[in-house]
């Protein structure tokens, strides 16, 4: 077990490089493989007219007229002792962990991320709880009664929930719940602050995205219970004697929902890289935001830190899922 | 025939089969030998640890001899897990082997590329057990019994679709079957298009694994008599693996009977069953039911084995039956006996075999297992010329489990005093249920390894 | 005296008054268990009667879709369970120690299930649920009828693992299915199946996953069971091999209903229906050397929602056209006497069918 996550771990961190690698070489050399010359891109980060000593003196201050591999270096080199830019007349400081330094909105990366991840963490959480609790009860029933009028309908509304955009039923949700009859909140309060009004205003937000996922989870659990209730094991438990609803509960329910603890890592470990639709549509300062505004101004380090951040909790949620999945069924052994 | 006869006189055969004398003798007396396998051994390794070491390697087939002749039916019987199924897959390539040779019509195939396998694969085919997996449910029966000209790029006489009917025919499904799918038919009829596509290349071996067992019983005669009527109408060589040891003796000519990963006992049909040698051979068929309430009251002739099979991944030392025989004798843990041919035609590998001479008469000390299981076959042992007297037995024991603690290895010393002076009891008293020592300490290698 | 004799006789003949007090520890009266599905009706078990004595085993032997397994699953309420058992239309009687079950109260018969009936399944590590451990799913089914604390249930668990023969139950009591053994696992289901001392026992295909040599083991095991608690066994297989073995009584099934029924001795000496005839045929034989070859019933099983007219079996049998007439095409046959509890259902005549017995079938056997 042990000898498992640390294998699971280095390979973790391997898988993470790459990543960074990748994203690197993508925004460092697709510019130049479009006929960008250093001197335009070191243009991007000074602002208007620059001289061109200006420019010589920031293409070589930022290392940007070096090979895309010594540039990932100091990449990574900034991530563990911080780094320190200079341009020109100012010189600027980013302590480690340095994911890099924004030249368009003057501010290091790593602390714009650690103030906006506690807003998608909120958002990310909140919409997980009520989408798995609806999403599982409703596939639950649905399964034990399939083809009765609530399993149809209830199909029904999940495929609309599935095909329904974001932007579609949140702004609705805005305009019915936030602005038409102000029942929520319009700005976030952190949890810390007022914990009621944190969730106030949140809801919204939260309901728009657990419509979208619980549907998707609504199917899941039904087919998965589906399949289960006609395993050789249920059909042990009812010769014991067992009541119907310990039957589905202990012995239905707890096969069936092994395989979603999968799917709702990823899930949960994607959306906390970013609910990017949602967080523009409530206007969170989350990270989506942040990625969404690196993406518009073309701001490299930005979308550098984001992606990292996003596969890391990916990563690390497939790893958690492995473990969670190693617990609930005894029969996969970790090694 | 004749057409085999003509390629095996052409090619560069006979260098090779001269190369090995000591088995050239015994095939002479018959038909020639088509497929010949010698030494064979697959092992699958378990890997563990952060760099993923390899450990150790359930050993699923280790070590087996054995030739099969143009025309024959050579049946393999094993319980689950002996390895008789690797063994199928094995000899027809579908499978890498890790040791020992496999010579088809004197060339040997056993590292052959996929590429050079190819046209090899014409000549080797094989039918599986589950008449339901190994078809795919969205290809026509048309689609499945010609995918083999397909693959080859060969055209048969008349065209792929008359070849087809005809094969369908030959099986006993309507040509109209062509343009079906596997879902509209019974699982005895699957069977049948399963054969056809095996027959379709005109193979010279058909290697098919557990053929009738997942078939009901009537349809599972049906099969059998096909399998039957195309072995003479076309001249075809079976490999029949299978675990219902009635159907084995219904269709082999001769029969290997296998043992984690080991064959044990190699012999002609008649031999096997009238007069087996090994006593695994023996218990396994004491185990059949046979449909006659008559006989039920005649327990004396069951063998009641005890425990579980042990892990292949830890196959005990010595003869790897030893943990649940009931003749083990320490030579038996010690030194692993070879497969000898003690009768015409019949090889077994046991120091103290069942209907012959013993191969290690000196060494009497019984083992624990064997102390366990004397009492439950005292019955069959005294009624055989060969075996030991009972009286002679319960002399021994005494001696037997002081020695054996003193020589068992440290760690299972403890266990096997303890189990000594339940031992005696049970010499006197009804034992009851099995308290099977071998199987339960396999099953905790199992676990442990796991 | 000569009166009571008389009356004496009758017993043993197939029981049809339907209000009748039941005889014998289960009885199951012209029972008809149908489903229906989008293709049609499905009669799986189509008026089938039987009854077991305490102590006694009865094997219903068939071929998949003969309704042998619908039939225990009848018995057990566990066949309107499950999503094909919604719309499922049930008749008849199956009186269980005095109590009807058909008609009694679903919540009735559940309370039943593991403690007067119990169950074990052909597959052990499927029917054993993977997560939880051996000993949990048994103490399990012991606190469902038992008002005891877990230690008392556990206790109970090691001590019937122990007499399943399980090596070390106090450990083995915490290992999960999987870390078992086939021969081990379909114990474990015994010992689950027993926790509660039913006094009916239905075993479905118990051994048919395992090897001959575990086989023998756990035949040996449900029969020195039954003799020690002394349950009605009802052990369903396709295997005439295992009935020999064990059966007092033999109950033959084709196309949900019953062809012959006896006890083994007579159903094995002087077997009364072709397709009886045609099981024994099929099977080849480790005690025999059988140079011959078989004698397969041609054609395929019947489907049960399409059961042929007449005898199921008439499209299947060779003799079909030798009673007069159409008969077998058009006239269900119904169960009749033809030795001391020995019945069958067959059109021929018990001339032509001893005759062809003993000139044309036993002789090839």
């Amino acid at each position: 077990m042990i000898s498992y996550i640390l294998r699971r771990t280095a390979a973790a961190a391997i898988l993470l490089l790459v990543v960074s690698a990748v994203t690197f070489a993508i925004f460092f050399l697709l510019p130049r493989l479009a006929g960008q010359t250093a001197d335009q891109l070191a243009q991007q980060y000074i602002g208007k007219s620059p001289t061109k000593a200006d420019i010589i003196a920031v293409k070589h201050n930022l290392g940007l007229d070096q090979p895309v591999y010594v540039q990932y270096w100091h990449f990574i080199k900034g991530i563990v002792s911080g780094a320190t830019y200079d341009l020109g007349p100012t010189t600027v400081h980013c302590d480690a962990p340095c994911f890099g330094y924004s030249f368009k909105t003057h501010q290091a990366v790593w602390p714009q991320l650690t103030s906006r991840l506690p807003i998608t963490l909120s958002l990310a959480a909140g919409a997980a709880v009520l989408w798995l609790v609806s999403g599982v009860a409703i596939g639950v029933i649905s399964a034990l009664k399939p083809r009765s009028f609530f399993d149809r309908t209830f199909m029904g509304v999940a495929l609309a929930g599935v095909s329904l955009p974001m932007f579609f039923t949140g702004n609705l949700a805005l305009l019915l719940f936030t602005y038409k009859w102000p029942i929520f909140g319009r700005t976030y309060v952190p949890f810390m602050e007022n914990p009621a009004q944190w969730a106030n205003t949140l809801f919204p937000a939260w309901c728009s995205l657990a419509l979208l996922y619980s549907a998707i989870y609504a199917r899941l659990t039904r087919s998965g219970m589906l399949e289960t209730m006609n395993e050789d094991f249920i059909r042990t438990a009812r010769a014991k004697g067992l009541r119907e609803r310990k039957v589905v509960v202990r012995h239905g329910l707890r096969a069936a929902l092994t395989p979603i603890i999968t799917v709702f890592g990823m899930d949960l470990g994607l959306l906390l890289g970013g609910a990017v639709i949602t967080e523009s549509v409530f206007s969170l300062h989350g990270v989506g935001e942040y990625a969404v505004d690196g993406i518009t101004d073309n701001d490299l380090p930005q979308i550098l830190g984001v992606t990292l951040l996003a596969a890391f909790f990916v990563v690390i949620a497939n790893l958690l899922v492995d473990m969670l999945y190693a617990a609930a069924d005894p029969r996969v052994r970790l090694s | 025939m004749s057409e085999n006869n003509k390629k095996d006189g052409a090619g560069a055969v006979i260098p090779q089969q001269a190369a090995a004398p000591a088995h050239r003798a015994k095939s002479s007396e018959s038909s020639e030998v088509l497929l010949r396998v010698q030494g064979l051994q697959k092992h699958f390794p378990i890997r563990k640890g952060v760099l993923q070491r390899q450990v150790g390697a359930v050993k699923a087939v280790d070590g087996i001899d054995f030739e099969v002749r143009k025309g024959e039916t050579l049946g393999v019987v094993g319980e689950s897990g002996c390895g008789k199924s690797t063994m199928g897959r094995v000899i027809t390539r579908l499978q890498d082997p890790t040791g020992g040779t496999i010579e088809f019509e004197g060339r040997d195939i056993t590292r052959l590329s996929a590429s050079k396998m190819r046209p090899m694969r014409r000549d080797i085919q094989m039918i599986f057990q589950d008449p339901y997996g190994s078809l795919n449910p969205r290809h026509t029966i048309g689609s499945i019994v010609s995918a083999p000209f397909r693959l080859q790029n060969v055209e048969p006489e008349g065209g792929v679709k008359k070849e087809v009917q005809r094969l369908l025919e030959l099986v006993g499904l309507s040509p109209e079957h062509y343009n079906r799918y596997p879902h509209e038919f019974s699982g005895g009829q699957r069977q049948r298009i399963g054969i056809a596509r095996a027959l379709a290349l005109k193979p010279k071996l058909v290697v098919a694994d557990e053929p009738v067992s997942a078939l009901d019983v009537s349809i599972q005669a049906q099969v059998v008599n096909l399998m039957d009527d195309l072995q003479s109408e076309l001249g075809l060589t079976y490999v029949i693996i299978a675990h219902d040891l009635s159907v084995v003796r219904h269709v082999s000519d001769r029969i290997a009977v296998m043992y984690l990963g080991k064959i044990v006992e190699l012999a002609d049909r008649t031999s096997l069953y009238e007069a087996p040698m090994h006593p695994y051979t023996k218990a396994l068929m004491s185990a059949v039911p046979v449909p006659d309430p008559k006989r039920r009251g005649a327990k004396s002739e069951r063998i009641l084995l005890r425990g579980d099979v042990p892990s292949p991944i830890a196959p005990p030392s010595g003869c790897r039956f030893h943990t649940r025989c009931w003749k083990a004798t320490q030579v038996c843990k010690t030194t692993e006996p070879p497969l000898i041919e003690l009768r015409p035609g019949q090889r077994v590998a046991c120091h103290h075999p069942e209907n012959a001479p013993d191969q290690a008469p000196q060494d009497v000390v019984l083992l624990s297992a064997a102390r366990e299981a004397v009492e439950l076959v005292s019955g069959v042992e005294s009624a055989e010329v060969s075996g030991t007297a009972p009286a002679e037995l319960a002399a021994e024991d005494e001696a037997a489990a002081t020695e054996e603690a003193a020589t068992e290895a440290p760690a299972k010393a403890e266990a096997a005093t303890e189990e000594a002076p339940v031992e005696e009891a049970a010499a006197t008293e009804e034992t009851g249920t099995a308290s099977d020592s071998a199987g339960a300490e396999a099953d905790r290698q199992e676990s442990t390894d796991k | 005296m000569t009166e009571l004799s008389k009356t004496g006789a009758a017993v043993g003949e197939p029981v049809s008054s339907p209000s009748d007090a039941p005889k014998a520890f289960l009885e199951v009266r012209d029972l008809k268990v149908h489903f229906p599905t989008d293709d049609g009706l499905v009669k799986s078990v189509d008026g089938l009667t039987f009854s077991v004595e305490k102590g006694k085993t009865l094997c219903v032997v068939g071929e998949s879709g003969s309704g042998k397994s619908v039939t225990s699953l009848a018995i057990m309420g566990l066949h309107r369970l499950g999503a094909r058992g919604k719309n499922v239309q049930m008749s008849g009687e199956i009186w269980l120690g005095g109590k009807e079950l058909v008609n009694a109260d679903p919540d009735e018969v559940r309370k039943l299930r593991g403690r007067e009936m119990a169950m074990i399944f052909q597959d052990p590590l499927s029917a054993m649920h993977p997560y939880y451990t051996i000993g949990n799913q048994i103490v399990e089914a012991y606190r469902t009828h038992h008002k005891v604390s877990k230690k008392v249930a556990r206790t109970r668990a090691i001590e019937m693992l122990d007499r399943v023969g399980i090596p070390e139950p106090g450990k083995r009591v915490d290992s999960y299915p999987h870390e078992f053994s086939g021969g081990m696992r379909q114990r474990a289901m015994i010992a689950m199946a027993l926790v509660n001392n039913p006094e009916l026992l239905i075993a479905d295909e118990p051994t048919t996953a395992l090897d001959v040599t575990v086989q023998a083991q756990i035949l040996d095991l449900i029969r020195d069971l039954q003799k020690e608690f002394g349950s009605a066994v009802v052990l369903i297989t396709h295997d005439l091999g295992v009935v020999a073995e064990i059966a007092d009584d033999v109950l033959v099934m084709y196309g949900g209903r019953c062809v012959e029924r006896g006890s083994a001795d007579r159903v094995f000496e002087r077997p009364q229906h072709p397709y009886t005839w045609g099981l024994l045929g099929s099977m080849p034989r480790i005690d025999r050397e059988t140079s011959e070859r078989l004698i397969p019933v041609k054609g395929q099983p019947p489907s049960l929602i399409n059961v042929p007219s007449g005898c199921a079996f008439h499209p299947r049998c060779p003799y079909a056209d030798l009673p007069k007439g159409n008969v077998t095409r058009t006239v269900r046959p119904e169960l009749q006497l033809v030795d001391s509890g020995h019945y069958t259902a067959c059109h021929l005549s018990q001339e032509d069918r001893t005759r062809i017995w003993t000139e044309e079938i036993a002789p090839k056997l």
